[in-house]
This record gives structure tokens, sequence and C-alpha cells, in this order.
């Protein structure tokens, strides 16, 4: 029997059930859903254990009958909101994939100016355009489950896959990055003159960012218990400044809740 | 023989982001052919506002999944080019090589996993991997190796890590470059079997004359800075960007569009080769003349070739790239940044086609004012306009609604739209 065959995979001999999935952008730049095609040593592997029934970027077939749909993308239409709603609907599970769909990502960022008005007169003048507030997927229906990270990690993504396939529950750390930083044998980079959120940041992307000596900008949003003070107090004694720090935290949207919201009165700009 | 045509396309599969095709056909008539964009804006020139220069590299890249290296680093030469850095020949041949990388791995993805399957019909390139193997194998390999140079030398295949103002935060080991050399001289020979594929396909002989833009090469193929070109004879400095896009809205779109000389003009591989094809590597010269793609080439659809032709380009090029770093000492040449008041701009050839970043600085370095102008922008009238054009002739010919909607697809998706992205 062929291997990639739907039920002939096992795991320790039992055989694997080959869930139907889904994926479904909203506002964002797709790259998510791109990182599912990015890692080719495994894409084979991967829509062998899986059977893709929607994915508008790759396939024209559309189906309604899925078992676990995963979501990029923040929300900030109303259109937008029905079609959620539909997919949550038809759904088992539904999975925020990327930082957009679990934190609003860097488009929220639009959500720290008092007036929204100024932010489309801003980029459309006087021509009419319809954009709310963003908002996460969670603000407006149940989300079983979140992969963190601008981008996902790939590898994270097959993992939850594979754990929903065999039907083991699915742990993320609470630690934070600076923990699989130190593993790596990295210089801190603080150490090297570079600010740096992973102090306070979730792990779960191996240190991603700071592995190549780039500072990390909390795109995963907070670990348990962040001590935010205490990073303050660090960021300011190495040398760097409040907004150097805020720009990091705010960025996006993972650490929202922890913070003052932010308003920008755009007239002092 | 039907008369009467009605194509609905609500949300284009195969193309990144979110765009309708609406064609209605009565009695031989076209009534209407629109291409629509719906996609959510995200207000990315309005989110930099306030925002110090760091952020812009780093937020912008995440304008696009597709072409992000090509963003952050149009994003990196605008601050550069605002601030007076001037980058080292090191850091250029590094920036290059990555820009070339995101070029093979983007136009791979494209004509490989999203246009492939119209000519082999199927809905995309899943059933192809059981029918096909070889293919898609060959396909993954090429988009692989692409990505792993792009993971070495900018950190990260999507939203790079490495690449800052100034130069990069870590250099790759010439052990890996040596290693990626030798592999990208072995991926010419896959090429050049996909290039064999492909020419096993009949490409819809559509053709309606346009201006095409893109950068002028001066001695090279351009793909990072330099003179704006386009085939109607308009020249111009890349800070004058403004007087080369002259964006307006339209009501059929949440993207703006463009124009220069005519009511539209197109960006993107076709238009490249067409303005600077002196300038190509004799091998993928060679491609290009097996296809009978020569200058000024005015089919839509064979921007598709002419992604295949740089595929080749960008694979020689890097190869020579690669040996000329692998010849010198790799030094650590990032340099220091220090902020002033000023404008800078960057146009850079991404994957779609010509970019344009632009910022205002005050004296901390934030940003007073942003604009980018985005290759699939760029392309939007001109798309609207082929599909009138291809729906008008075959409204003659009188196709059936299958046959109409696939070959309407098949037109937006040959321009590789990069629709949120156009939006942003």
């Amino acid at each position: 029997m062929d291997e990639r065959e739907p039920g002939a995979r096992t795991y320790l001999g039992v055989p694997l059930y080959r869930p139907k999935v889904a994926f479904f952008e909203f506002t964002s730049c797709e790259g998510c859903q791109l990182q599912v095609l990015n890692k080719e040593d495994t894409l084979l592997d991967f829509l062998s254990l899986v059977e893709v029934v929607n994915f508008r970027e790759a396939m024209t077939e559309q189906s309604d009958d899925y078992e676990i749909a995963f979501v990029e993308g923040s929300i900030t239409r109303d259109d937008d909101v029905k079609r959620l709603k539909k997919i949550r609907k038809n759904a088992k599970v539904l999975v925020a994939l990327g930082s957009c769909a679990c934190f609003g990502g860097v488009n929220q960022l639009k959500n720290r100016f008092k007036d929204l008005n100024f932010v489309k007169t801003e980029v459309y003048g006087r021509h009419p355009i319809d954009s709310g507030p963003v908002r996460t997927l969670e603000e407006i229906v149940k989300v079983d489950l979140k992969i963190y990270g601008c981008p996902v990690k790939k590898e994270e993504v097959e993992k939850i896959v594979l754990h929903i396939a065999i039907g083991k529950s699915i742990v993320f750390p609470k630690y934070p990055v600076c923990m699989e930083c130190k593993r790596n044998e990295n210089i801190c980079l603080f150490e090297l003159g570079e600010p740096c959120l992973g102090p306070v940041t979730r792990a779960g992307c191996d240190s991603w960012c700071p592995d190549n000596r780039a500072g990390c900008w909390g795109c995963r949003g907070p670990a348990d218990d962040p001590n935010l003070d205490q990073m303050k107090k660090i960021m300011l004694e190495k040398g760097f400044s409040e907004e150097t720090l805020l720009d990091r935290l705010e960025c996006f949207g993972g650490f929202s809740s922890l913070m003052k919201k932010g308003n920008v009165n755009e007239k002092d700009l | 023989m039907k008369k009467t045509c009605n194509v609905d396309i609500r949300r284009l599969s195969r193309v990144e982001g979110h765009g309708n095709i609406r064609i209605k056909i009565k009695n031989g008539k076209l009534m209407e052919a629109r291409w629509e964009v719906v996609e959510t804006p995200r207000f990315f020139e309005a989110i930099l506002k306030g925002k110090k220069w760091d952020n812009a590299p780093w937020i912008t890249g995440r304008i696009c999944g597709i072409c992000s290296i090509g963003h952050t680093l149009t994003s990196i030469r605008a601050v550069e080019n605002a601030f007076g850095i001037i980058p080292d020949e090191q850091t250029k041949k590094l920036r290059l090589i990555l820009k070339h990388m995101e070029t093979l791995q983007s136009h791979t993805l494209h004509l490989s996993f999203l246009v492939l399957p119209d000519f082999m019909k199927t809905g995309s390139v899943f059933p192809l991997i059981k029918s096909h193997e070889d293919v898609v194998l060959r396909a993954a390999r090429i988009k692989k190796l692409a990505n792993d140079i792009c993971d070495c030398v900018g950190g990260r295949r999507m939203h790079p890590t490495r690449t800052v103002v100034g130069g990069f935060t870590m250099l790759p080991e010439k052990e890996e470059l040596r290693g990626f050399g030798e592999r990208l001289k072995k991926i010419v020979e896959d090429l050049m079997l996909v290039a064999e594929l492909v020419r096993g396909f009949s490409l819809p002989d559509f053709v309606r004359e346009t201006e095409f833009v893109s950068l002028k090469g001066d001695g090279d193929y351009p793909f990072i800075g330099g003179d704006l070109v386009s085939s109607d004879g308009v020249r111009m400095r890349e800070e004058d960007y403004k007087k080369m896009t002259n964006e307006y809205m339209t009501e059929q779109s949440t993207s703006k569009w463009c124009r220069l000389s005519r009511e539209s003009f197109a960006v993107g591989a076709l238009a490249r080769l067409n303005n600077n094809f002196e300038f190509l590597h004799p091998a993928a010269r060679e491609v290009a003349g097996s296809f009978g793609l020569t200058p000024v080439n005015h089919n839509p659809f064979m921007n598709n070739i002419a992604q295949l032709v740089e595929c080749v380009h960008v694979v020689k090029e890097s190869t020579r790239l690669i040996d000329e770093l692998l010849d010198s000492e790799l030094k650590d040449s990032r340099q220091k940044v220090i902020a002033r008041s000023g404008i800078g701009v960057a146009a850079v050839e991404v994957p779609i086609g010509i970019l344009y970043h632009s910022y205002e600085f005050d004296d901390d370095g934030r940003i007073v004012k942003s604009d980018c102008v985005i290759p699939t922008g760029q392309n939007h009238a001109n798309i609207q306009l082929d599909l009138e054009g291809i729906a008008k002739e075959y409204a003659a010919r009188g196709k059936t609604d299958m046959e109409l909607e696939l070959l309407a697809a098949m037109l937006v998706r040959a321009y590789d739209p990069c629709i949120s992205c156009s939006v942003h």
C-alpha cells in the first residue's frame, strides 16, 4: 500500500487518523500559511498526515467538510466576522495561526491611535474605506488552540497537527525565550549592545531571532508571569530608552493586556 | 456556440490575497469585465507614523509573506538613503544573493505550485505529488535551495532577521557559502528540466500592447536601486518614483492603482526582461530564445516564461557572487547608524515587480511620513484592461463559462499578484 494513502500511516503500530484540514486567511500577509508549504523537507510527510480540503492560496477546490481549521490573520471588517463565524461552525477545532490571529500582529499597531479616521485619511485621503479596529479571532469566536509567532515555525505546526492526529495533549512552553537562547549557547544580546525582549517573551521559537543576533520583539507574546518592571530596568540600565521598549512590546500585540492602552494622540505627531 | 457567458469568481485561488473576477457576455457582446480587489487594508503608512527608523524594516517586511526579504531590503535602502549610509561591496553582494534567492523561491512557488496545475488540469499541486512526483520533487528541491540560502544569509526565509540598516547582524560561514555554490551549480540541470516541461504547454496567444516599467540596468540586469525606465521611453531617477507611479483610487479596489503614459502599465519579470534583455546572463537569454521570448513582448502570459528565464539568471549570478565572496575575506562590516532628518527613497525589483518605499524622518529619526508603492498595485489597472481585452476577444469566439473562467483566472495568475501586499 502506498505510504501516502489515507490511513496507511501508523504510530506505535496503531493506524493514524487522517483529519480533514482547512486553511483560511483574514487580514494578514498570508505568510504563516506559506510557512506550511515552506519546509520542503517534510512537506510530503505533512501532507500525508492530513487531508487538505481548503487552502485557497494553493488550491482551487473548496469544501465545508473539515475538522481542523487553521485561521490566519486578524479581523477588521464585518463581512470577515461573518466568514469567521461560519468557519467556527464548520470546524471541530479552530486553530489561530500566527500572531495576527492570536494578538492582532503588526496590524493592531493602528489601534494605538485615538482616532481611527486619522489612520484612514493618512493612507486613503478622502476616499471612503471600510475598516474597523483590529480584533483578534478570540474576540469574535472561541479559539481552541493558538500557534504563536510572526511567522509561525513549521516545526511547531507539524508537532501540533501530529498531536491532534494521535490525540495527544499539546503543551506550550511557559518559560521565556532566554531559556532557549542560553541552551543554544548564544552571547546575550544585551552584551552585544542590542535590545531584546527574550526575558519576558514566551519560548517555543527556539530563540529564532537571538540565534541570528537580532533582539527579540516579543512576537509570541508574554511568558508566564513576565516581570515587565525588571525588563524595563534592564533596558534602561543598558542604555535603551523607554520608547525602544514600548516599540517592541507593542509591535505584535502579545503584551497589550499587560500594558496601558496605547493612546497615541495623532495630533502630537 | 455559446454566446452568453457569466463568470463570477470570488476570492480567486492560487494567488496571494483576495480578488474577484466578474465577466458578463450577452449575445456575443461584452457587458462587463471587472478585476476587483476586496482585500482588507492594514494601513502600514499610518502604523509607521511616529515610529523610530529601526522599526521600519522590521514592520514593513511584514507587508508580504512572499517577498518579505524584498520589502525588508527596500526599507533598509530607503533608511540608508535618508541617513547617507552607503553599503560596502560585501554587504551589497550578500544582499543581492538574498534578493536573488527570494526571486528563485517566489518564481518557483508561482510556476510550479500555483500555475502548473492549470496546465496539468488539476485544482492544485497536491494530486500531482502522486501523478508527477518527479516534477513536484524537482520544484521542491529548487525552492528548498533558495530558501536554505535565505535562511543562511538573511537568518530566516520569511521575515528575515540578520538584515539591518547598516549591514548584517551576522555573516555566513565560508564553508556554508561553498556548499551553496556547489548546490547552485547542480540546480541548473533541474531548471532546464522545468523549462522542458513548460515548453510542452501552449500558452494563450493573447496580445495587448502596453507600457512596461522597471529599473534600468547600468551594465547589469537591475535589482537594487538605480534609474526607472518605461518601454514608452520615460526615464526618471529613483527619487522621482511618484511621477513614475501616479497612484489613484478607484471604487472597485481597496488597493490604489497606477498609470504613466497610458491608461495602465505593467511591472514584473516580463517588464524587467523587456527593458533589460541585453543584461541577462547568456544562459538565461538562451532559455528566453528557446521560447521565442524577445523584447518587447506584449503577451501577459509570457510573464511566466520571463520568470523561468530570471530563475536561470539569478542562479548563474548567485554562483558568481558566491565565488567572489569566497575569494575575499569575509569581515564584519556593519556600519553605525546616525539618524538625521531627511527623505529617503528606494526602488527595488522584488519578484512581482518594482517596489518603492519612501520615508521622511525628523531630527531624531522618527518617521514623519511614509509611502510604499507595491508592484501588484501598479499592475491592477493593466490586469483590468487585459481582462477586458481577453473577454472581448473570447466573447466573439463563443467560449463556455468554464473555458472563459479558466482563461481569466490564468490571466490574473500570470501576473503572480500579491494582493494583500498591494493593499497593505
